[in-house]
């Protein structure tokens, strides 16, 4: 086999079977959930080794497809993570498609198609091999807000997606255009070397920030964040878990590449405009999400906010910055997919109904789910030793050493601001009896509980011996030419 | 040998295996079997740390038992423990307070009793684990985990305004703490490699997080750099303290809290704060320390004043106590940043009789609160007369709280004064008329609750305390005796320790002999008394 296709392997293998899931769920109709997801599961691991394959196969430092695509650590870290957030999002929503009587067939192809385009955009060395991953993620993505047909809700969910998404793809393409009309070129490297050469044209730097504000919209970054919190809750939660860690970690992998790389030489203009980007996120994604009530939306603006952390080190740059996000996202997804985890087995009382008040007394009653629910309010809002702790450490790590002091003082400030409501949940589960209204019970949903336990250990372990995880994000340094 | 160098993670790590023992194996119905096991296991935890006490060599090298792992390689950070004299004492007071907070808890917590004595477990793990710690990251981790298991003690078990308390109580600390990471990270940087858009060059040593390491390049900060270090430590520990007017969090803290809560919270959280200071700012922040006395000083000195002075307004007798460990802090706080020998032991001394006399005090308000849940003073007088020995019992450690010579308040105080009066002789003149505010409130709640007639009928009948309950103040008792009558192996234990930090933090002081008044010279004059 040629050596652009073995590199490209995974993605071909994962589209295949996709197809396969799709064609299967058509003449399954509405029943053999577990049939169809253990057929996903199984396309994702065998996705894996056809990674693990590629990338023993590939040299990191070649670019393929005509300087298109490349397989470097720092892809294959982002491809096994979306592989494992895309398999935890498959078995907690197992349960719930089959309780809510929805077709799998669809709903898990398209899961396994976003996956193939975020893992093209963390392979994209081209601004347009990571635009059409982009879209095909994106696209994806669309449908499954809005699978849901017989809840409105959902519907609105996918229309205010669809709509805002697909503006600010256009915001992007038309920055890309920019960029490409002033520069002649897509390709990251050679961007790097012609801005590097001269003074960039005004127009340069209008696409530049054309495309900050594209990126800001795809990682939910304030001022371009409205939609979440709308999208989030409308959308089953399954989907929302899904574009709160897969999507998301995707849009930074290509936020990394294209700020850290291609338009390295602008720094000094865009690390304003990203660090008060984060400097907003941070603030608004927590103070915004002290008041909401409903535990979706709540979710949704702490996913806002922890978008703000990952910018910091964004901003942080250089080789620890880029480390730090690595892992940072690798704790984010699993503590955001057991927190989800737990919402989803909550929700017997209507489509995305669920206040805080609902969680009342569920310590007394299910001891070992609220533990878990424990483990994950902590370590989003970052306290030891769980592994939010560990990753926000890094990250602030690598921002005081590239000397954004003020930066970390406004991150931890925010993050301590952030426990209130996250104890919240908390205080409902543990410390109140849940007299008065009548208490949410827990939905019998065996996969899903497996996935909190498998979560909640996993919190633990990072937390408590994060070397090894640090060690596998610290391997790309060096990848991206920096130091 | 095996068990010294794991006898502190021994220490440590026996409260959370009995928590997890009591999670996994005892059902929560079994409610005499939990007691047991928390007892057994709080008990043998301080039966552990005795030989701390015996083995400590205060000649030896500064940090004894110690115990270094690999951790996280990749920034520098290690699983490093060990103890110096300032720690042995906290470490006994901790395990000794732990032991009692159980103890003492047996009647009065009736609900969730599973959940109770895991939470009271884990917070010893933590508390333990801050007083070892010789890593930056290692102490935060222990630092901050152990604000979630006192969350749930106080908003569990709590008071009325539990839950208020509670998420105060947790915000307010945690707030200092998160800006206190960024004053680890800014050293971390410098002490390797720097800092970089500020324009901060690093000392480009290898990238450490261990405080032993850190501690050497102590003189090599420079100033401006301390200055922030220090700001950001300093609201750190300054909120546990707590110190005026960071205080805001402790009377609802306390006031909440169920009895072994308060004991906890008085006895040993609130040196978390003081043994910050003393740990890591002194011999860390040298010259910004110098530079911050008289900051430090004022707010101590009104901490003293003020706290007594709304400590005499008290109607609820917990409330009182709260507000006299105010003052009593801010007492710890002057002797400390008198910097000078006398000063610094004092200061430790009276961390440790705090713990003794506040955490008996707040045991002894538990104990009639079981009987008549309420505090109010006005609801008793004449006690004396129902329960013969409750007031006997409350008469020793009001007096080792004022400061009654042969007790152990008497001790601490003396030599704090004596530390600040080689420093400035206003402030302890201010300091130590301020004596005479805490005098005045604790024997006013004294005569109030236990003379004159019973107003109350429901008084009449009060039971006296039983032996358990007696049995969970005499140790108390015990140690204030000894620690007023012969004080000599406390400052012993301390000096070499104290000396170490006056050495960096006023190297000039230790250059005038003349001035060095031996460690042991109160004590003698105490024996005088």
């Amino acid at each position: 086999m040629r050596p652009d296709l073995i590199a490209l392997l995974p993605e071909l293998v994962l589209a295949a079977l996709a197809m396969g899931v799709l064609l299967a769920g058509l003449a399954s109709g509405r029943a053999r959930h577990g049939l169809l997801a253990g057929g996903a599961l199984v396309s994702l691991a065998v996705t894996a080794l056809a990674l693990w394959y590629a990338a023993a196969a590939t040299d990191p430092a070649a670019r393929l497809f005509s300087g298109m695509f490349a397989l470097d650590r720092f892809a294959v870290y982002f491809k096994a993570l979306f592989l494992l957030s895309s398999a935890l999002v498959i078995l907690l929503s197992v349960d719930y498609l089959k309780r809510n009587d929805y077709r799998p067939g669809e709903y898990l192809a398209l899961v396994m198609f976003a996956t193939v385009g975020m893992m093209t955009m963390a392979s994209g060395v081209n601004l347009a091999a990571i635009y059409v991953g982009l879209e095909l993620m994106a696209l994806s993505t669309y449908i499954l807000a809005g699978y849901f047909r017989r809840e409105v809700k959902s519907h609105e969910a996918a229309t205010k997606y669809f709509v805002l998404g697909a503006f600010s793809s256009g915001v992007l393409l038309y920055g890309l255009s920019l960029i490409y009309g002033t520069t002649g070129t897509l390709d990251l490297g050679a961007l790097t070397r012609v801005l590097a050469a001269g003074k960039p044209a005004t127009a340069t730097m209008v696409g530049m920030a054309l495309l900050a504000c594209g990126f800001l919209f795809k990682v939910a970054a304030v001022p371009f964040h409205v939609w979440t919190p709308d999208v989030y809750e409308g959308a089953p939660t399954p989907i929302t878990a899904f574009m709160s860690v897969g999507p998301k970690a995707a849009g930074f992998a290509m936020f990394l590449r294209v700020f850290l790389v291609g338009l390295a030489p602008l720094a000094a203009s865009w690390i304003w405009l990203v660090g008060a980007a984060a400097v907003l996120t941070m603030i608004w994604g927590n103070v915004a999400a002290l008041t909401q009530d409903n535990v979706k939306r709540m979710l949704a603006y702490s996913s806002i906010a922890h978008a703000g952390y990952a910018l910091v080190g964004l901003v942080a740059g250089g080789a620890a910055g880029v480390n730090s996000v690595l892992f940072y996202m690798l704790v984010y997804t699993v503590t955001n997919l057991g927190a989800f985890g737990f919402v989803i087995m909550l929700e017997s009382r209507g489509y995305a109904g669920e206040t805080v008040s609902d969680y009342a007394g569920l310590a007394r009653r299910h001891p070992t789910a609220a533990f878990g629910m424990l483990l994950f309010m902590l370590s989003l809002g970052g306290i030891p030793p769980t592994a939010g702790f560990m990753g926000k450490l890094y990250l602030f790590a690598a921002a005081v050493n590239a000397g954004y002091v003020w930066l970390v003082v406004v991150a931890v400030v925010m993050s301590a601001v952030s426990l209130y409501y996250y104890l919240r949940i908390v205080l409902q589960m543990y410390l109140r009896e849940g007299e008065g209204v009548e208490p949410a019970e827990l939905v019998v949903a065996p996969w899903t509980e497996r996935v909190i336990w498998a979560c909640g250990l996993a919190v633990l372990v990072i937390g408590i011996l994060p070397a090894p995880f640090l060690a596998a994000a610290r391997a790309t340094a060096g990848v991206l030419g920096l130091s | 040998m095996g068990f010294a160098t794991n006898l502190l993670n021994i220490i440590c790590y026996v409260p959370l295996l009995g928590a997890l023992v009591i999670v996994f194996l005892v059902r929560k119905e079994q409610t005499a079997a939990i007691k047991t096991v928390a007892t057994v296991v709080a008990g043998l935890d301080f039966v552990l740390s005795l030989p701390l006490w015996f083995v400590y060599d205060p000649a030896g090298p500064a940090f004894q038992f110690s115990y270094v792992h690999d951790w996280i390689p990749a920034v520098g950070a290690t699983y490093h423990v060990g103890v110096d004299g300032i720690s042995v004492l906290l470490i006994l007071l901790t395990t000794l307070l732990g032991f009692i907070a159980v103890y003492s808890s047996f009647t009065a917590i009736n609900h969730r009793q599973k959940e109770y004595y895991v939470f009271l477990l884990l917070l010893q793990t933590g508390m333990l684990g801050v007083f070892i710690s010789l890593d930056f990251v290692l102490f935060y981790v222990f630092w901050e985990a152990m604000l979630v298991p006192m969350y749930f003690l106080i908003g569990i078990w709590g008071g009325p305004r539990k839950l208020y308390a509670a998420i105060k109580f947790f915000l307010y600390t945690l707030f200092g703490s998160v800006l206190m990471l960024v004053g680890i990270l800014t050293l971390y940087f410098y002490n390797s490699s720097g800092l970089q858009a500020i324009g901060l060059p690093g000392l480009g040593h290898a990238p450490t997080f261990d405080v032993t390491e850190l501690f050497k390049i102590a003189t090599q900060i420079p100033p401006h750099v301390q200055f922030w270090v220090f700001l950001a430590f300093f609201v750190g520990f300054a909120i546990k303290v707590p110190m005026f007017p960071f205080h805001t969090w402790l009377p609802d803290a306390h006031v909440e809290a169920p009895t072994a809560g308060s004991v906890i919270l008085a006895g040993v959280l609130l040196k978390m704060g003081t043994y910050g200071f003393i740990r890591f700012s002194l011999p860390l922040l040298p010259d910004a320390t110098r530079k911050a006395v008289p900051w430090v000083v004022a707010l101590a000195i009104i901490g003293i004043v003020y706290g007594a002075l709304v400590a005499m307004a008290q109607k609820d007798m917990k409330k009182l106590v709260a507000y006299s460990s105010v003052s009593h802090l801010g007492f710890v706080m002057l002797g400390m940043f008198a910097l000078n020998p006398q000063g610094l032991t004092g200061s430790v001394l009276q961390m440790i009789n705090h713990g003794l006399s506040t955490g008996g005090l707040f045991l002894l308000v538990g104990i009639v609160y079981e009987r008549r849940h309420t505090r109010m003073i006005s609801e008793y007088g004449g006690l004396a007369k129902v329960m013969p020995v409750y007031a006997m019992l409350f008469m020793v450690i009001t007096m080792a709280s004022i400061g009654l010579p042969t007790l152990n308040g008497f001790i601490g105080e003396f030599t704090i004064l004596v530390g600040a009066f080689n420093r400035s002789t206003t402030w302890a003149v201010i300091a130590a008329t301020s004596l005479v505010l805490g005098a005045g409130y604790m024997l006013w709640l004294y005569q109030r609750v236990f003379f004159g007639e019973i107003t109350h009928d429901e008084n009449k009948t009060l039971k006296d305390v039983n032996l358990r309950e007696q049995w969970t103040l005499i140790p108390l008792i015990v140690l204030c005796f000894w620690i007023g009558i012969y004080p000599k192996p406390f400052f012993r234990i301390l000096e070499p320790s104290i000396r170490r930090v006056v050495e960096v933090v006023d190297p000039g002081y230790m250059n005038h002999p003349e001035l060095h008044l031996p460690a042991a010279a109160p004590a003698a004059h105490a024996q005088e008394e």
